[in-house]
């Protein structure tokens, strides 16, 4: 039943209890709520009244906490007593690329000992932009005996040792999935920590580390794992070996390769091909890394049902991708380096009609004198082909007004639209203009649009349009754009549902700060480096919004009166109290 | 603001975390920041950074700035306008018709930042900020420079010590709005976005792709100057002379300086030609990431270690801190063709004596970078390679 119905079955709130009572028992009330899934429907459903509000959390089994300093673990506990799954999120999405200073904080221990404490059947921890130690993961393994999923995306903090702390207590452990972190990598031997008698495991991700692991135990753990559905390996594990586990796990859906290069003799091969065209179920293959060409048909049997294809470590050439791709006609997420230039784009376009995501990594991010990789005219060939795409992440040397244009204009359905032209505030490469016009367009066409990135040459013009027509944009990432405080003045006048943004070196100043002085309390955060901001700007910010974080992060030898780094949010824990000393809250 | 970081506009620093804090302690055209080459130290005790580090300083010496001079105030204005991504002008990728300053009018301009003091840390775990190589340079380096530390001892009287170039150079606003084509190649932090875990993954790839022998052997050529660069396949040709009419060819467009066969000593006109850069140099980037010039080894050796190739130009070549009597000497003994290493030697061995002293003072202090190969005395013919890389040799 939706909510609404209910509410309006309901008598008013402010009728005696008996009545009530007898029409409407908490109990079923909490029975039905508990089917809402999404965070967002609990919210909502919890702000009708108290009733509701008391139902619902009492119901509620797990709690997505998008900034961790918003709230403080005492809190949720208090308000949630019956969570079995926790999703936390830290630091600010720019420490992916190391503008927070390290020991900036979101460290995951503070709330494994309330948890501990209040959730003991905590079954499920997925944090991403953490910092945790070894000591928390053992703390974690020891203390929570149903813990079944952990899944680290972007966290750092922690080694390997770690990890062996989690496999050697968890018993019912059936997700361990690290992603992409700042792990210190001491070896493989963690893998070796799963008992024996250990068969639980379904999702097992470790592609992100490089050490040698055990081969035999790895093969022996997902020989006795019958459940196990995911499996992405690291790059030491050989084509060879590859076989011998798929052999073994024919049942998977998502599989990570290990390298994609040794050489293979032709029996190798063709027991490969055999061993994966058994896996009848796998929608998802990753992994490839230095995949060459010719090991690919391998693959042609698997790619009939794939609907996710991750090549963005394998540097594959046009043609090679083209030749794959023809395989691939069900595709819907595909993620390549620009190795495959514009023509492997185009066999994109040919070839896979149901795509809904694409990104395109750069290969050689910082050597400037490429002058291959991806243009406009893959991206536009893309767009020609697919009418479905609606995310896409792009990194590019150049582009045009037009060509931005003209793929809206094909795809008019885009949610997540990221641009990154590589060289910061390059304009328009053939009619010098800025790119202020694309991404007019895209937020014209787009209505759809919930985040943008931005880059290129811009000047205030685009943000004006991003204010004007971008009405359900949440997130926005600025670089080296905009003109004068008026353009992050019409983002934020204009874009009612923004949640998060995110600016760096831009020429915006503490009028534009001030000018979203009611906003910032309905978003998530806001970030602001390298911009005209000055510390008596976020002071006054502070002093008006006491219930805003204002947080400012100094550069070493810079200026006094210059705020460098500003992270604002919203939080109703109050001010931090573990921020390191380069980290002042105002 | 974060204090700018700044490259050798030869662009060798973004090939290397390693090189790029060598590059810092030159300061022949690039300024660097003394503080992260001491944090890079004090993180990796064993490539011994620090003790070649203090050897090229003295206290109270003059700034190299007065070197500079010599070479004109070309030098200075350049250095100031380092720092910056330079590749708007060089690369056309663009298309653009105006220059890099006018690119970065509309923004901020202040790109450039410094790898604040946690990027040692980064370094430390592996993460590479800003060079997709780092990580796997940083372990072939500990090798050239442990070799080196004996010779450094002999690194004595080094006038001037980078560090107060450096200084100055802290003090250049980042904004600049006059980024002149020879522009160092600036890292900015965190740009583009890419996560840490797939720019060290995709450095590993690259340099495995590179070292793999298919059976063509492409090669990029790049010339300063030139809007955009070519692949060569070294396989094609069979001996430097072909190799270099094709160069010619291919680069026809761009005037490369004609080398005349006047053996006798440099001519007045031919040491302004080359002071002034219409003469070119053809250098190549060797398998350890070293900076050599071409004709140095046999052919096949070169075909072998050649990653790329770049066309310099003579003045640049100059602005390294060749001391005007080197250059006179070697490119008296130059016919205009490549020469053999043996001649090479000789000529080395005949003025040696005379270039010891100067070559060290210049040689040395000014880039770091040739001072790692200078003195790995493993090999005299490496060192003597690398002495030859610095000077102009002017190519057919």
């Amino acid at each position: 039943m939706e909510p609404s119905e209910l509410k309006r079955s309901k008598d008013s709130p402010n009728s005696d209890e008996s009545t009530r009572r007898s029409s409407f028992p908490d109990e079923v009330l909490e029975r039905v709520l508990s089917l809402l899934k999404t965070h967002r429907d609990r919210s909502s459903v919890s702000l009708v009244c108290k009733d509701w509000y008391n139902a619902e959390r009492w119901s509620r089994t797990h709690v997505f906490i998008g900034n961790c300093y918003s709230v403080s673990p005492e809190i949720v506990a208090r308000r949630f007593p019956k969570i079995r799954s926790v999703t936390l999120k830290g630091k600010p999405r720019f420490s992916d690329f190391n503008l927070v200073p390290e020991n900036w904080g979101a460290d995951i221990h503070a709330w494994l000992v309330v948890f501990a404490a209040k959730y003991p059947f905590l079954e499920e921890l997925r944090l991403k932009r953490m910092a945790i130690s070894d000591e928390s993961l053992e703390f974690l393994a020891v203390s929570f005996p149903n813990f079944k999923a952990l899944s680290l995306l972007s966290c750092d903090g922690f080694s390997t040792n770690g990890l062996a702390a989690i496999a050697t207590h968890c018993k019912n452990l059936t997700e361990l999935d690290i992603q992409e972190n700042g792990i210190d990598d001491k070896g493989g031997s963690w893998l070796s920590c799963f008992p024996e008698s250990f068969t639980s495991l379904e999702v097992l991700n470790f592609a992100n580390l490089s050490s040698d692991i055990n081969f035999d135990a790895l093969e022996r753990l997902v020989g006795r794992c019958k459940s196990m559905r995911v499996l992405k390996l690291n790059r030491s594990v050989s084509l060879e070996q590859l076989q011998r586990l798929l052999v073994n796990a024919p049942q998977l859906a998502e599989l990570g390769t290990g390298s994609f290069s040794e050489e293979l003799t032709f029996r190798q091969y063709v027991e490969l091909e055999s061993a994966l065209s058994n896996c009848k179920n796998m929608h998802t293959l990753s992994g490839l890394w230095d995949a060459k060409g010719i090991y690919l048909p391998a693959l042609y049997p698997v790619c009939t049902h794939l609907t996710f294809l991750n090549l963005s470590y394998a540097a594959l050439r046009s043609d090679e991708l083209a030749k794959l791709l023809a395989h691939c006609p069900r595709l819907k997420r595909l993620w390549v380096l620009d190795t495959v230039e514009d023509k492997g784009l185009e066999a994109v376009g040919l070839n896979c009609p149901l795509l809904e995501e694409l990104r395109v990594f750069p290969a050689d991010p910082f050597d400037e004198e490429i002058i291959h990789g991806v243009t406009e005219a893959g991206f536009v060939a893309v767009s020609f082909g697919c009418p479905r795409l609606h995310y896409v992440l792009y990194f590019c040397r150049q582009m045009t007004n037009a060509a931005v244009a003209t793929i809206v204009q094909n795809c008019p359905d885009f949610t997540h639209f990221r641009l990154c032209i590589m060289n910061p505030g390059q304009p328009d490469y053939i009619t010098n203009e800025p790119m202020d016009e694309a991404f007019g367009a895209v937020v014209k066409t787009c209505t759809k649009l919930q985040r943008l990135s931005v880059s290129g040459r811009l000047t205030d013009l685009t943000f004006e349009y991003i204010g004007r027509y971008a009405k359900n944009l949440e997130t926005l990432s600025v670089a080296f754009a905009g003109s004068s405080d008026w353009g992050m003045q019409c983002v934020m006048g204009g874009c009612s549902k923004l949640r998060k943004l995110e600016i760096r070196d831009c020429p915006f100043g503490n009028a534009a700060l001030l000018s979203g002085l009611e906003k910032y309390e309905s978003m998530r955060s806001l970030w602001m480096s390298a911009c005209n901001v000055t510390m008596n700007g976020c002071r006054l910010l502070a002093r008006e919004m006491p219930r805003l974080n204002v947080e400012v992060m100094k550069e070493d030898g810079s200026d006094d009166s210059q705020a460098d780094k500003v992270y604002v949010y919203r939080s109703i824990a109050g001010p931090r109290r573990d921020a390191p000393p380069s980290v002042l809250t105002l | 603001m974060s204090t700018p970081l700044e490259h050798d506009y030869i662009g060798l620093a973004e090939t290397s975390s390693m090189e790029r804090s060598s590059e810092k302690i030159s300061s022949s055209s690039s300024s660097s920041i003394p503080s992260n080459i001491e944090d890079k130290t004090t993180n990796n005790p064993s490539l011994n950074l620090k003790e070649t580090e203090l050897r090229l300083g003295l206290p109270g010496s003059e700034s190299p700035e007065r070197k500079l001079s010599l070479f004109g105030k070309d030098l200075e204005t350049n250095d100031k306008s380092n720092g910056f991504v330079g590749s708007p002008l060089k690369n056309l990728v663009s298309g653009a018709k105006r220059g890099f300053s006018d690119a970065i009018d509309g923004s901020n301009g202040k790109w450039v930042f410094a790898i604040n003091g946690k990027s040692d840390v980064e370094l430390g775990k592996g993460a590479v900020l800003a060079s997709p190589r780092g990580g796997l340079d940083s372990k072939t380096n500990p090798q050239q420079v442990r070799t080196s530390v004996p010779v450094m001892k002999e690194v004595v009287g080094v006038p001037q010590s980078p560090k107060p170039v450096q200084d100055k150079k802290n003090l250049v606003p980042p904004v600049n709005e006059h980024a002149s084509a020879p522009a160092a190649k600036a890292q900015v932090v965190g740009w583009p976005p890419i996560r840490s875990f797939r720019k060290n993954s995709m450095a590993s790839n690259l340099a495995k792709n590179s070292d793999e022998a298919a059976g063509c052997l492409y090669v990029k050529v790049s010339m300063d100057g030139a809007p955009y660069l070519r692949k060569v396949d070294l396989k094609t040709y069979n001996n430097y002379r072909e190799f270099s009419s094709a160069l010619e060819k291919m680069f026809s467009c761009f005037t490369i300086g004609q080398c005349g066969s006047n053996g006798d000593g440099l001519s007045e006109s031919r040491l302004m030609d080359l002071l002034h850069g219409s003469e070119y140099v053809l250098t190549y980037e060797d398998k350890d990431g070293d900076w050599m010039l071409v004709g140095d080894v046999p052919w096949e050796m070169f075909t072998d270690s050649c990653r790329r190739l770049r066309i310099m130009k003579g003045s640049e070549a100059i602005g390294l801190g060749i001391p005007e009597s080197i250059l006179i000497a070697y490119s008296s003994k130059s016919h205009g063709e490549m020469q053999e290493p043996e001649l090479m030697q000789k000529t080395w061995k005949k003025h040696r004596k005379l270039y010891s002293t100067t070559l060290y003072t210049y040689v040395c202090a000014f880039r770091y970078y040739s001072l790692m190969y200078l003195v790995e005395v493993r090999e005299k013919r490496d060192c003597i390679r690398q002495i030859m890389a610095l000077k102009t040799y002017p190519i057919i």
